[in-house]
């Protein structure tokens, strides 16, 4: 059977978010000088840019000729004090991110329980850790127990979010069977959420891990211990090739803990 | 025995799910309630064990009143009204016999169930269960490596491992093929029968409603509009129900599924 069709009408894809051309046309033309203009009035001193690039080449030759030895001992006690920080903050922050975060799913939490602990999220995840760090620092000294303190206060702020937000998207097609079987709130949790959100939960931790790991690198630098502190040190004394060891290792820790977090998040699943 | 009295749901956005609907279930009697998407079916069974709350009305479950239940004595109804959902909602990640076990959380206290130290005897009872429905050599996998038909005889298992005065069962049938389902409603109809069970099924397959039910209730726009015998749901009584349709058209269709489900019980049977 042959079809009549008629040929030659067009089509183009219709404009989604802005239907005027107008609009859309000055919108983007509005950007665009915005951003010029932007971009002009950042000052820019060229002999400051060109000293810097002397400085750079020479952290770059530190980089390819990093020292491992002569500061192997304060690099040591750092990592070792970094790793101590990154490791305990992760756990007790995760295990209290667990209550929080259940506190701040809407599906099991009743309203007042559920700000409360929504409040709690908001605040931790408004200061950055280098803020919080110098808090710490200055109520507790330098050292390690105050880079403890950051990452545990900044840990819970992000697995308590991710965590409630991964419990308000359960199925809740199995919360109602289990629900309909009598089980109290407590059995609810373990038998209907628990099993949906811990690989994500053991997957988020690891991320953390790694987060916090890094983070100890900077809040070092502020004064909460860590390879972070061996690091500022290393740089104020101007020794690059040490201070190039230790970006080196922080390197191949993150990637370390990269590659066996995505190997235990597979086999979790 | 169930009965249900002046049932209203009015829901938050307004709509009106059920209007005064009204009927009891004797004990054993197996109850097909038909009608529309959207006609309430599903929102009158959840009303039934509180997964929904009824905005009046009354329910009673043989003496007890179960509208104005809640906390412990709402969990304690809930554990003796057993439920059989659409997609088995069965929790994916847990093994098959630990979602027959869950049957038991309303009889359990926590730490029991937490260290999953379930008594002997609720043990004893899901194993006996798995063996009823056909799957006591799957009870170490986990629930999502089930077939689905496979999955709805665990859904089953975990409803009658509460030990259920009633059985609420909302499209048992809708994620399966014809003969499947057949299978799943011949299941829950014989377990009925063995264990005098009441039962109401949400069902919107007219046809299997008809052969596996002894009583049809027909829901429209939220109002009870046909109660009775399977065979006194007429053209006229369908059309009353659901609105104009070529009925015989959907007979004929089942005729042939109902020839397909034969030689399968047949084949079952060579395999006994």
């Amino acid at each position: 059977m042959q079809s009549v069709f008629e040929t030659g009408r067009t089509w183009r894809r219709s404009p989604v978010l802005i239907k005027d051309w107008r609009w859309r046309w000055g919108i983007y033309l509005f950007s665009l000088v915005y951003l010029v203009l932007a971009i002009s009035t950042v000052e820019v001193n060229w002999t400051r840019v060109y000293e810097g690039l002397d400085r750079g080449w020479r952290f770059l030759q530190g980089f390819l000729v990093p020292d491992f030895t002569s500061r192997w001992r304060d690099i040591s006690t750092g990592l070792v004090e970094s790793l101590t920080m990154t490791l305990t903050s992760t756990v007790v922050g995760v295990l209290i991110s667990i209550p929080i975060g259940i506190g701040a799913a809407r599906n099991l939490a009743p309203v007042p329980i559920y700000l409360a602990c929504r409040a709690i999220v908001a605040v931790s995840r408004s200061l950055q850790e280098v803020i919080i760090a110098i808090l710490f620092v200055a109520m507790f000294g330098f050292g390690p127990f105050a880079g403890f303190l950051t990452l545990t206060f900044a840990t819970v702020g992000f697995i308590s979010k991710l965590l409630a937000e991964d419990i308000e998207e359960i199925d809740e097609g199995q919360a109602d069977a289990i629900r309909a079987t009598g089980a109290s709130w407590l059995q609810l949790v373990n038998y209907a959420v628990q099993p949906q959100v811990m690989p994500r939960l053991i997957g988020l931790s690891l991320y953390r891990l790694d987060i916090n790991f890094r983070e100890s690198a900077v809040i070092g630098i502020v004064g909460a211990g860590g390879i972070g502190a061996t690091l500022n040190t290393a740089i104020d004394r101007y020794e690059y090739d040490s201070a190039g060891a230790i970006l080196l290792i922080i390197i191949a820790i993150v990637m370390v803990a990269e590659y066996s977090s995505g190997f235990v998040r597979k086999w979790v699943q | 025995m169930l009965t249900v009295e002046n049932l209203t749901k009015i829901y938050k956005t307004g709509d009106r799910a059920l209007k005064d609907v009204s009927f009891t279930v004797q004990a054993g009697q197996v109850v097909g309630l038909i009608g529309p998407s959207g006609a309430g079916k599903s929102t009158l069974i959840r009303c039934v064990n509180r997964l929904v709350e009824p905005t009046s009305g009354k329910i009673r479950l043989d003496d007890r009143e179960l509208t104005r239940l809640s906390g412990a004595a709402l969990r304690s109804a809930r554990r003796r009204i057993g439920m059989i959902f659409q997609e088995f909602a069965l929790v994916e990640r847990l093994t098959v016999m630990e979602n027959v076990l869950s049957g038991r959380l309303g009889y359990v206290p926590f730490w029991r169930s937490f260290t999953r130290r379930f008594p002997q005897t609720d043990i004893d009872m899901a194993f006996a269960l798995l063996e009823r429905v056909g799957l006591s050599d799957q009870a170490d996998k986990r629930a999502d490596a089930l077939s689905g038909g496979q999955r709805q005889r665990v859904g089953i298992a975990r409803a009658l491992e509460q030990d259920p005065e009633l059985l609420l069962v909302d499209e048992p049938t809708a994620s399966l093929d014809p003969k499947t389902s057949r299978q799943i409603m011949r299941l829950i109809g014989e377990i009925c029968a063995e264990r005098n069970l009441p039962a109401i099924i949400n069902i919107h397959d007219v046809v299997l409603a008809q052969a596996f039910t002894a009583r049809i209730i027909g829901l429209r726009a939220g109002e009870v509009v046909f109660d009775g015998e399977p065979d006194q749901l007429t053209d006229k009584v369908l059309t009353t129900i659901y609105g104009e349709e070529d009925w015989n058209a959907m007979r004929r269709g089942a005729e042939e599924d109902s020839r397909d489900n034969q030689e399968a019980a047949e084949r079952m049977a060579g395999l006994v």
